[in-house]
């Protein structure tokens, strides 16, 4: 998971 | 193309073509409305104009740069450019059989499409010869694939138990000969289970799926015998048995059915895993709109607010600690199928047949019975192929509802078989089954935002959660 103030994204490539 | 929806206190965007989930502060998520494929380093001004009122403009200039960056990255409003892959595998060998070992059955299930077991066809069993058919057939077609699976299926297959033996045998005696590997599988209602049965299954399948309503009152008002006995009594302990004996490298489904009369289904999956089962599965019933119990479109807010009622359950079960598996809500965001699978689907009538005690070849378990499907027989060695590439053909981009559909890569373009039954044609979607998907994918993603808040590391897919400021 990469987090930021606004924004997080949960995954990692769609292969 | 981007799908934005809110859930359960969570604001989330699913980047369609890339696969990216984010959860969005509410800045962001207003922003999006703002934005589109054409996204641009300078805000738009229209988005000043209209959220000026609810945020500081400093603070919308540094949220739109944070989506910029995604999009900048290719996570955000990313191309479609799969079309051309649509068609890469229509030449795909059959790997995947369902054999419906017996047309016969034990139980009078109200809602069965399998018209209470004999697929309107005549009771009666398969014959080990045209079973050995079967599984010369899957070799022959199956071209380069290792990987061959074989469902048994019906009627009640432990009606015919000593041909699925037989079966087994078979295979194992020539699949390396033939440089292939046998999955077996088996759907039971449980009634004929005993100790020499579950052995052989626990042994010989890779899976079993093991039918049961949930509750005793629902289980047995539509899941009765000839007579009209329910059997959740019968059944219960002899899936706790066999499961209590099963290898954990083994699969199983606890699998119900819903349907109008208990939509409050929720607390049919909890009395399934207050009975100790963690592998659970219920769906909805396929079944003509006419009937009482049939589930149609206006039932749909009802089918909603209990799904978002289970996925709030389980993320609460989780965060106690208490671990069982719900089939829809199961979802893999970091790698799942490739892209080539999620195009084509289940592979019905294409990859997948189902064959029938007669030897008669079908597209699939659903098809059987309907002459205008019948692809082939086994007997006098037909197989229609321009009807496996009618199937082959039928993908996200070939059928007008999900080319341009947010929920593509995961349905898959949905099922044939409920696109026929309904719609009366296979690449015409079956807007009920189309809500009802996207309704589970929404809960899924909503389930993995939820856990991986908590820190849960299976949100991540067994990836630790590392937060990495990124943005």
């Amino acid at each position: 998971m990469k987090a930021g103030k606004h924004i997080k994204t949960l995954n990692s490539n769609l292969s | 193309m981007i799908h934005k929806y809110k859930l359960n206190g969570y604001n989330i965007c699913l980047d369609v073509h890339s696969g990216a989930v984010h959860v969005l502060d509410d800045a962001a998520y207003d922003i999006l409305d703002y934005c589109d494929e054409n996204m641009t380093e300078n805000p738009p001004e229209a988005m000043f104009s209209a959220l000026s009122g609810k945020y500081d403009r400093d603070e919308l200039t540094e949220t739109y740069e944070a989506l910029y960056e995604l999009y900048e990255m290719g996570q955000l409003f990313s191309p479609d450019d799969y079309e051309k892959f649509a068609d890469m595998m229509t030449k795909a060998p059959v790997k995947s059989m369902c054999i419906n070992i017996s047309h016969d059955c034990n139980l009078r299930c109200e809602y069965c499409f399998a018209a209470k077991g004999d697929f309107g066809q005549g009771r009666c069993l398969m014959s080990i010869e045209t079973a050995k058919k079967a599984i010369d057939f899957i070799i022959a077609n199956s071209g380069t694939r290792h990987n061959l699976e074989v469902d048994f299926f019906g009627g009640e297959p432990l009606m015919n138990f000593k041909v699925v033996q037989q079966t087994v045998e078979y295979a194992r005696s020539i699949e390396k000969q033939h440089h292939k590997n046998f999955r077996f599988t088996l759907t039971t209602n449980g009634l004929l289970l005993d100790d020499e049965k579950m052995e052989y299954l626990n042994r010989e399948m890779a899976n079993v799926v093991l039918s049961l309503d949930g509750r005793k009152e629902v289980n047995d008002k539509l899941r009765v015998t000839p007579g009209g006995k329910g059997c959740y009594d019968i059944i219960v302990p002899k899936y706790q048995k066999l499961i209590s004996q099963r290898s954990k490298d083994k699969d199983y489904y606890i699998r119900g059915t819903f349907t109008k009369y208990n939509l409050d289904f929720t607390n049919d999956i909890l009395e399934m895993r207050k009975l100790g089962f963690d592998q659970l599965s219920i769906e909805p019933v396929v079944s003509d709109p006419k009937l009482d119990y049939s589930i149609k479109y206006e039932d749909l807010p009802v089918v909603f607010e209990e799904y978002e009622r289970l996925a709030n359950t389980i993320i609460e079960s989780r965060r106690k600690g208490d671990y069982y598996n719900f089939f829809h809500f199961m979802i893999d965001l970091n790698q799942g199928p490739c892209a080539i699978k999620r195009l084509r689907g289940c592979g019905c009538g294409n990859e997948y047949v189902a064959v029938t005690p007669q030897g008669d070849i079908y597209p699939c378990h659903q098809f059987v019975g309907n002459e205008d499907y019948k692809m082939g027989n086994l007997n006098d060695g037909t197989f229609n192929t321009d009807m496996k590439m009618q199937f082959a053909r039928a993908n996200v981009y070939s059928k007008d509802n999900c080319k341009n559909c947010w929920a593509k890569f995961y349905c898959s373009g949905g099922c044939n078989a409920n696109n026929f039954q309904y719609e009366g044609d296979i690449k015409k979607s079956h807007k009920t089954s189309c809500e009802l998907e996207k309704k589970r994918l929404e809960c899924a993603i909503m389930i993995k935002a939820a856990l991986a808040e908590s820190g849960d590391s299976s949100a991540c897919d067994g990836e630790d959660c590392i937060v990495e400021v990124c943005h």
